[in-house]
């Protein structure tokens, strides 16, 4: 049962991608459309003291404007706007719920009017005074207040003796800088207003029962009354795991006005949503002469609001890739006056990594031992963290795989040692690791007599191709083509999944439409045996397989009955199963994908300008449902942290206390012209030990490590280490 | 954005009165960067005269062998005009390492030389900028200015001018053609973009009743000898940190004219006389041109985040003049700087 999974099967849904067929949140259109435009806060703290909205309201075709002062009635306990993915501790925001600011760019007011172009026009003529509050906005400023919060990962040994009295030490710290996610779709809802209390809510969300739960909780409505539906997304990248306060925005309008409202964010205010945290990541890493690992401390300290909790994990990593009897890894948190982070590729793992990997290279450098050695001599086989063994590892191959296809064996490891006409060469390369997380999900299936299955379920594709390897595993699994199977995701009356992160959704769908096409079988298998000399009479479930639109013995592929044969017989004309599939409790595994990725920069010495030449990305995820769209997972990811690495920083004026690129011409990330030459590798990874079809996941993956190997790279080539990103040109200018 | 009110212009004439008889309205042709300002409030014009329709779209030779451009000829008609890709290479390729293709097919002639400065503090509304309010204060000076300007700065605004096209222009020591209701008149480029002075909110010499109709390039193009390098943040669809026109006549190695003219340094295309004085007779030499990037960044003054810019700009102004004295100019579509 293997024809389509494994294949680069083309994107199922891509015809409707490209013709405009598919739909987003903001395409959505129902009669008496109402349109709202968001104002939101100039100052990042204080109060509202007055906000007059008289002048808007007197424009012919506005409908209303919502303020905290007249908005319809929401929960008041912070529980009710707990959605599945917010921090555990913490106060979740709610726009319009009272006249306080807690960050800059907070949405103050939801002006309703009855065309886009009024509502706009109308929400510049709110008058607004604030009494402001000093504010911090400055991780640097704060980060001596940060606070510990506990992880995972625990100290083992004594990580400063040890690092004291290591032979040779490197100690540094790293900073990541905030970031924006900046999906090319702006957040948006429309929200139709059924009649009789019912809401359908067309979101742009990672999420559509998320989304459903908080909605019936914010606004205290029956979960049969409201409709989650998000089945296309133009880029989520983690920023749509929570619901975002566009959806909240537009049920106001709509319970305040008992009609249809859509509201879409502007480029702008999506700077006032969730981002990767600014994060300050220090290293002491210790070895003896001969590269052996001795300590490793690792602390993160990275901001969070001033009324959330967020934080992911930046410091266990070291514990997953490496041995070191010594380590320490401490996490803090600093309070500033800014929106709470959330989760934005890889989070944690792509900024930890990047300091690691950093610090890596360095002590590499301090020991005069080639990068992948050292790593080579720490290898661990073992996740040291739980001392637990992996599901499977073939970190070892990933290096020796990009190694080859890089050349890495070619390298002069003294710095500034290769250029190439006016640019210095330089080299460099990071290991990468992320989670295998897999999660509860159902499916449903129709199977039709024609041969002819509907697959549902309430996941989203964020753009990931969870379409099409849903439709891969379909076919295969009920033995049918490709063609005859249709997908539905993205709505929240579907079979239940998880929110689309963590890289975890190929694995945890694809098991449920597993598991149901398993129901499909027996039934039909049942229903076989029932016909007259029935060929299937005495098989058993475990004896058959569903291919060529028939069931047939695995032993004797002549004792056959097709799909068509049995309908008819049963006198059905479809078969419709749903089944939850849950993965069992095992934690004597460490689950994990790794990657080593090989990256070559040429650096204009007079000038400072970087390219990324090559990128050779070896990754180990289990078994590739997709080979295209997972190179292509891969190939983004890797683009992303040339964007980390060389382009990508949220810049904050604290005096302001206020984003000031908050739009994507001078956000920067890369462009076609800054992208040459990517080649993914997917090493063999047999797993047997993980789930069923030995499925990892490769969302994340593809990013973890990028902007390490970069950054090395951009030292062999300059002799100049930069340990603030991004790496501007300013920076090796020299 | 505010609401306005919209008219179209029958004609040079009626566009000029259109625009006398109202204190608060804006030409408008491509709208690249006027729309933008205007959804960010930062612009509020009463009223939109659309001059898209004029018929200032020819690109033509006149008898004394110098080119008039329409000012309504979009960027990507004039960057790929044979007469322009022939004779005035560097104009071609300033414009090609402009914006996006998409805007560059909507921008006109004359709105490129009107754009506005890409100072984020300017774009916000929410913080103090005397170009765009004036007695507010300049953010810049003392907040984030990384690309703000080195020469030619005031007390009251430190922004750059963010064109590349006028760059070229400058260089080529270009003329503007306005009309205003006294007439036509024409102003020289080097007089057209005034530096900040203690009024940043006025970016030109252009009066506000006035509209520009044509640009005039002289018969001299140095087609032979020039280049176009715009070093950025990300090699496409990113303003200029440093870039350099730079032209040159040689008669053998030696320099017989020569024009430098920097972008993304000063409120104007910044050009120095004394620069290019000191080029000229002298060989083409990286010593040679080292001097005059010497004079040209004298006087250059850093703030707290550009201080890079002074010895970037050294270094870009030597790269271009060697590019075009080997005849060797930057490609805009190479994915490298040469």
């Amino acid at each position: 049962m293997a024809a389509y999974i494994g294949t680069p099967t083309s994107r199922v849904d891509g015809r409707a991608k490209v013709t405009g067929e598919a739909k987003y949140a903001a395409e959505f259109n129902s009669d008496g459309l109402v349109y709202g435009a968001i104002v939101t806060s100039t100052i990042a703290k204080g109060r509202i003291k007055r906000l007059d909205a008289s002048a808007a309201k007197r424009v012919d075709g506005v409908l209303d404007v919502l303020t905290h002062e007249n908005r319809p009635h929401m929960a008041d306990a912070d529980q009710a706007w707990k959605d599945d993915v917010a921090p555990e501790k913490g106060s979740p925001f709610r726009p319009l719920y009272d006249d306080g600011i807690r960050f800059s760019r907070q949405p103050i007011a939801l002006v309703l009017a009855r065309e886009w172009e009024i509502a706009v026009f109308a929400a510049t003529l709110l008058d607004v005074e604030y009494a402001s509050e000093a504010h911090v906005t400055d991780l640097y400023a704060e980060r001596d207040k940060a606070f510990v919060v506990e992880k995972p990962a625990k100290p083992r040994g004594d990580a400063p003796r040890a690092y004291a009295a290591s032979e040779v030490r490197h100690e540094d710290e790293y900073f990541v800088p905030v970031e924006h996610h900046n999906p090319m779709e702006l957040f948006a809802a429309t929200v139709v207003w059924e009649g009789g209390g019912k809401l359908t809510v067309y979101d742009k969300t990672q999420g559509v029962q998320n989304v459903q739960r908080y909605v019936c909780s914010a606004f205290n409505k029956k979960p049969e009354d409201v409709r989650v539906v998000s089945a296309f997304m133009g880029g989520g990248f983690g920023a749509g795991l929570r619901p975002q306060y566009e959806v909240a925005l537009a049920v106001l309008g709509a319970l305040a006005l008992q009609r249809s409202v859509r509201v879409v964010l502007s480029r702008a205010q999506m700077y006032g949503l969730g981002y990767r945290p600014a994060t300050i990541e220090r290293l002491a890493v210790g070895a003896s002469k001969d590269g052996t690992l001795n300590a490793m401390t690792h602390e993160a300290t990275a901001v969070t609001s001033e009324y959330e909790d967020f934080s992911r994990n930046d410091t266990g990593w070291g514990g997953v890739l490496y041995n070191s009897p010594n380590v320490n890894f401490v996490h803090r948190l600093a309070r500033l006056d800014v929106s709470t982070p959330c989760d934005m590729r890889a989070p944690g793992a792509a900024t930890g990594v990047y300091g690691l990997e950093s610090a890596m290279d360095e002590l590499a450098v301090a020991l005069k031992l080639d990068p992948v050695e050292l790593r080579l001599k720490s290898y661990s086989d073992r996740d040291r963290n739980e001392d637990r063994p992996y599901t499977s590892k073939q970190l070892r191959e990933c290096y020796a795989q990009g190694a080859a296809a890089f050349g890495w064996s070619r390298r002069n490891p003294e710095p500034r040692s290769m250029r190439d006409g006016k640019e210095l060469v330089g080299w460099g390369m990071a290991s990468g690791v992320w989670e295998a997380l897999q999660m509860p999900a159902a499916a449903r299936i129709v199977l039709t007599a024609n041969g002819h299955a509907d697959v549902s379920c309430a996941a989203s594709d964020i753009g990931t191709g969870t379409y099409t390897i849903l439709a891969q595993v379909a076919a295969d699994a009920l033995g049918l083509p490709i063609e005859n199977i249709s997908v539905k995701l993205g709505d929240s009356t579907l079979p239940d999944a998880p929110v689309e992160g963590g890289s975890w959704m190929a694995a945890s769908a694809s098991h449920a439409v597993i598991a149901t096409a398993e129901e499909v079988r027996t039934e039909l298998l049942a229903a076989a045996k029932t016909i007259e000399n029935s060929p299937l009479a005495d098989a058993k479930a475990e004896d058959v397989v569903l291919a060529d639109g028939k069931i047939m013995s695995k032993h004797d592929q002549s004792r056959a009955v097709s799909i068509t044969d049995i309908m008819r017989h049963s006198g059905a004309d479809r078969i419709l199963k749903e089944k939850k599939h849950e993965f069992g409790e095992d934690s004597s595994h460490a689950r994990n994908t790794h990657s080593a990725v090989f990256v070559e920069v040429k650096i204009d010495e007079e000038l400072g300008i970087i390219r990324v030449t090559r990128v050779v990305s070896a990754v180990a995820a289990g078994r590739i449902l997709n080979t295209k769209t997972a190179a292509s997972q891969i190939i983004g990811g890797v683009v992303w942290g040339i964007g980390m690495a060389l382009h990508e920083e949220t810049v904050f004026d604290h005096r302001f206390g206020r984003i000031m690129n908050a739009n994507i011409a001078e956000y920067h990330v890369p462009v076609n012209a800054d992208i040459h030459d990517i080649k993914v590798i997917f090493v063999d990874e047999p797993d047997e030990k993980i789930n069923k079809l030995g499925v990892k996941g490769v969302g994340e993956i593809g990013i973890v490590g990028v902007p390490a190997a970069i950054a090395n790279a951009v030292y062999h080539a300059t002799g100049t280490r930069v340990r603030d990103l991004p790496i501007t040109l300013d920076k090796v200018l020299g | 954005m505010i609401n306005f009110r919209y008219s179209r212009a029958g004609d040079v004439a009626d566009a000029v009165r259109q625009i006398a008889s109202e204190p608060r309205a804006k030409f408008v042709a491509g709208g690249t960067n006027l729309l933008d300002l205007m959804k960010y409030e930062v612009e509020r014009p009463g009223h939109l005269i659309d001059i898209s329709r004029l018929p200032l779209t020819g690109i033509e030779e006149t008898a004394s062998g110098r080119v008039r451009i329409g000012a309504l000829v979009p960027n990507s008609d004039l960057a790929y005009h044979p007469l322009i890709e022939e004779r005035y290479p560097m104009l071609s390729s300033a414009i090609r390492a402009g914006a996006s293709q998409q805007l560059r097919n909507m921008a006109s002639t004359g709105g490129n030389l009107l754009q506005r400065t890409r100072c984020s503090y300017f774009y916000d509304v929410a913080t103090p900028c005397n170009k765009r309010e004036p007695g507010s204060g300049c953010s810049a000076i003392d907040g984030h200015n990384r690309m703000h300007a080195i020469l030619g700065t005031s007390e009251a605004c430190i922004a750059t001018h963010p064109s590349d096209m006028c760059v070229a222009l400058a260089a080529l020591e270009a003329n503007v053609n306005v009309a205003g209701p006294a007439g036509e008149r024409v102003i020289a480029f080097a007089d057209f973009h005034r530096l900040p002075g203690d009024t940043p909110q006025r970016d030109t010499n252009l009066e506000p009743n006035e509209i520009i109709t044509a640009i005039e390039l002289p018969a001299r193009g140095f087609a032979q000898n020039y280049t176009y390098i715009k070093i950025r943040d990300r090699l496409s669809y990113a303003f200029a940190l440093v870039s350099v026109a730079a032209a040159l006549e040689l008669e053998g190695k030696n320099i017989k004219e020569a024009r430098l003219a920097l972008g993304g340094i000063a409120h104007k295309p910044w050009r120095d006389e004394n620069a290019e004085a000191a080029l000229r007779g002298q060989n083409a030499t990286r010593d040679t041109f080292k001097r005059a990037a010497d004079i040209l960044l004298s006087g250059a003054k850093a703030y707290a985040h550009n201080a890079f810019k002074i010895e970037l700009a050294r270094r870009a102004i030597v790269r271009a003049l060697t590019q075009a004295a080997q005849g060797t100019p930057q490609s805009q579509s190479n994915k490298k700087v040469l």
